[in-house]
């Protein structure tokens, strides 16, 4: 069987197994976040929180309770890294930095999981598993929570209750990510990933003399980077690692992983507005743009243009055997077109119309599945988008899911689009002009210019993967990427929850002959459509000046 | 002023409370579970995979190595054993990331750019070293024979693998090098090559290790 076959069926199998998981999973989402009923140990949690589970927030209030929860996680994961050097478990590592530890908190708590430091050099036991693992689940988890209150925005009416942040923030965490991510650290372990406490020791070597390894709990770890969309590898080469990802089938099942939350929750989606139809709509747009990126990554990787790949005869340079070229691209797609940012293989040592790829899929704001709650939201301010674009078209004042779009949401929707590519595109463009930071480049030229510009899309968009040459431990690089991630996550929300708000509060339209049908084909087209023109219209210029410009050239 | 000054405060105890409660559950308990039921169940695999060769540890089966001669005075980079099979090249070092040399505190990838003129060369030098290594008497290694991975560096710079066609391609020389038979050697790379997972997952490989363990055992029999 020729390599290019093997890959496309592992897509096939990558395909079925999430067709067969995500109505299931879909519905009991639906079920947690819409339930009455408390589990005992939720209503002990509550009472430790000492919030009501049961007292409606409108938007104001819901968005308070996440800020407040990031900003106390915020502080929490910078205070256990400055204070490294006295916790048990570190390992004998020192406290990490100031400016590393803000933007290394910034990053885990908006789940970005950028990294510039090198985890198995810097993070002790207590960090990884209590600080930086535990914010792998709750931003998560904080991610699903805000889409939800989107969706009853889109759900409920005359009213402008959203739900309660604390009830969904926790239900999220202990009723779908911990049992889901508990079995998925068990197959992992069984598979071969690590997961024990030891410290740094000698093991022996073949030619004798002895190497250095440390242990961690890895699996655990692992299974809630991928499940929540994360990507914070414990050890630098991320899911590259053998203790991280050691054979061909824990990689595809880490990419399952990966897609497993966003694509379900568009049945969540559909399920909570009372139509699943709508959520096959969205479902399907979705899944366009991933199969079609996906093609598109396989035909160039295995294609290998490019000086170095042509000489040595395959795009081998940064990827892993066992994982091959098939593997490695359907990873990387689905790691940039969620917020994960984990890699089995290193974008930056792909062809140049691939790393092109891997920008690309987070420029279009990570929504193809997008991330774990992200992706969804963002997928309906676009949908928002596409509806309002084809009301101008036919002159209607244009609806969505029996919701008027008016000045207030399209308003809103515009200044949701807007954020990620502002940030983006002028820190990109101050770094480069501005007179040191072009000094943390590795490679010249254009693929220098993409460094940089990966380095603020992946922060921008949550993403965290990176092209890697980039020194981003500087002061520069930590304050800014850390900025870019802040406003990248939270500006965002703000839209999206007074976008619900809004929703929450107007009567209902009833559909006529008039309507446009977003449940329909022609409308998913239209979303892919509108998807491509905007972030194509966006990036185009930066896209030409990296990527294309390297690409085109070899 | 006063009353929101309260509300903030009560907002980020309520905050601080629910983090606390969250890192309870999935900071101490998952991962002490998971460790448990890992240990319990799969512990060879929990830590390390371990592999024993003559009653004594030598290595992970998930983790390359070098396969090197003890380096000579003055010398950076140690000259390759060519009595043994030789694993993915782990001279690609980039100027700010972390190397490919087999250091498992250090994993990484070179990062190089496809058009990245210190990539061209070290791509072309190790093709140059993998030739000549591999050209024995009597068969001559063309540089059109020797596969990517040959002259390529992984991702983690860890990788515990080789391709099939690389590893039949170093087997005249370990032949040689060890006195054995072709033949011989061929079977047993063959018995160390893995297919794909379920026929279509992943990429054929051959484990370094394992074929190196084994062709020690060959040698001490013969």
């Amino acid at each position: 069987m020729s390599s290019v076959l093997a890959g496309l069926l592992q897509l096939v199998a990558l395909i079925g197994a999430l067709a067969l998981v995500h109505i299931p999973f879909g519905t009991y989402m639906a079920r947690v976040y819409s339930s009455e009923k408390h589990l005992r140990v939720e209503k002990w949690i509550y009472k430790g929180i000492g919030a009501d589970p049961d007292a409606q927030m409108r938007w104001p209030a819901y968005l308070r309770g996440v800020l407040a929860f990031s900003a106390v996680s915020v502080l929490f994961l910078y205070l256990l890294q400055r204070l490294q050097g006295i916790l048990p478990g570190s390992l004998g590592f020192d406290p990490v930095d100031p400016a590393q530890s803000f933007n290394t908190a910034v990053s885990f708590v908006t789940n970005t999981n950028w990294q510039s430091y090198y985890g198995e050099q810097t993070m002790g036991h207590v960090v990884q598993t209590a600080g930086l693992a535990v914010q792998n689940f709750v931003s998560a988890a904080v991610g699903m929570a805000v889409a939800v209150a989107l969706v009853r925005g889109f759900a409920r009416s005359r009213t402008g209750d959203l739900g309660n942040f604390w009830a969904d923030l926790v239900r999220g965490t202990l009723r779908i990510l911990v049992p889901v991510a508990a079995v998925a650290a068990v197959i992992l372990v069984a598979c071969g990933v690590i997961q024990n406490f030891s410290g740094i020791h000698e093991v022996g070597q073949f030619m004798g003399g002895s190497q250095q390894w440390n242990g961690g709990a890895v699996a655990s770890q692992e299974a809630i980077k991928e499940l929540g969309t994360n990507g914070g590898g414990y050890f630098n080469a991320n899911s590259a690692h053998p203790f991280e990802n050691p054979t061909p089938f824990t990689n595809l099942f880490e990419i399952f992983l990966i897609l497993l939350v966003p694509f379900s929750l568009t049945r969540t989606f559909g399920v909570m507005v009372g139509s699943v139809r709508q959520g096959y709509a969205i479902l399907a747009a979705m899944a366009t743009i991933w199969l079609g990126f996906t093609a598109l990554m396989m035909w160039t990787e295995f294609a290998h243009h490019g000086p170095a790949l042509q000489a040595a005869g395959g795009a081998m340079e940064g990827k892993e055997t066992r994982f091959g070229v098939g593997g490695s691209s359907i990873f990387a797609v689905a790691t940039t077109l969620t917020s994960t940012g984990a890699v089995d293989s290193f974008h930056s040592s792909f062809t140049g119309l691939g790393g092109g790829i891997t920008l690309l899929g987070m420029q279009l704001g990570e929504i193809a599945p997008g991330g774990t709650g992200s992706g969804l939201y963002g997928m309906l301010i676009m949908a928002v988008i596409a509806v309002f674009i084809a009301g101008l078209m036919v002159g209607r004042t244009p609806e969505y899911l029996g919701r008027k779009i008016g000045t207030r949401e399209m308003k809103l929707a515009a200044c949701y689009i807007l954020i990620t590519p502002a940030l983006v595109l002028v820190l990109t463009a101050a770094s480069v002009a501005l007179p040191t930071p072009p000094h943390s480049m590795l490679n010249p030229g254009a693929h220098g210019f993409s460094e940089v510009l990966y380095a603020f899309t992946s922060a921008s968009n949550n993403n965290g993967s990176a092209f890697a040459g980039l020194n981003a431990n500087t002061d520069w690089f930590n304050t800014t990427t850390g900025l870019a991630m802040l406003l990248g996550r939270f500006l965002p929300m703000v839209f999206v929850l007074a976008l619900a708000g809004s929703l929450a509060g107007q009567r209902p339209v009833p559909a006529t002959a008039g309507t446009l049908r977003t449940e329909k084909p022609l409308f998913t087209g239209l979303l892919v459509g509108a998807i491509l023109i905007v972030t194509g219209l966006t990036y185009f210029p930066a896209l030409a000046l990296g990527p294309l410009a390297e690409g085109l050239a070899s | 002023m006063n009353n929101s000054v309260t509300n903030t405060a009560r907002l980020l105890g309520a905050g601080l409370r629910a983090l606390l409660v969250l890192t309870l559950v999935t900071g101490v308990l998952y991962p002490l579970a998971v460790t448990g039921i890992a240990q319990g169940l799969f512990g060879d695999k929990a830590n390390g995979s371990e592999v024993k060769a003559d009653g004594r540890v030598v290595g992970s089966s998930l983790i390359g190595q070098s396969y090197d001669l003890p380096p000579k005075k003055g010398q950076e980079t140690p000259e390759p054993d060519l009595k043994w099979f030789q694993g993915r090249p782990a001279n690609g070092l980039g100027t700010n990331s972390l190397n490919t040399r087999y250091e498992l505190l250090l994993s990484g990838a070179t990062n190089l750019a496809a058009d990245n003129k210190d990539l061209v060369q070290q791509v072309e030098e190790a093709k140059a070293a993998v030739v000549e290594d591999n050209s024995v008497p009597g068969h001559t290694v063309r540089p059109s024979d020797v596969p990517a991975d040959a002259v390529t560096s992984s991702g983690s710079g860890l990788d515990p693998d080789i391709s099939p066609r690389y590893a039949e391609l170093q087997v005249p020389r370990v032949a040689e090098r060890n006195h054995l038979s072709v033949a011989r050697v061929r079977k047993l790379v063959d018995g160390h090559t893995e297919g794909r997972t379920l026929g279509f997952i992943g990429e054929p490989r051959v484990d370094v290790l394992g074929l190196n363990i084994a062709l020690r055992e060959l040698v001490a029999g013969s």
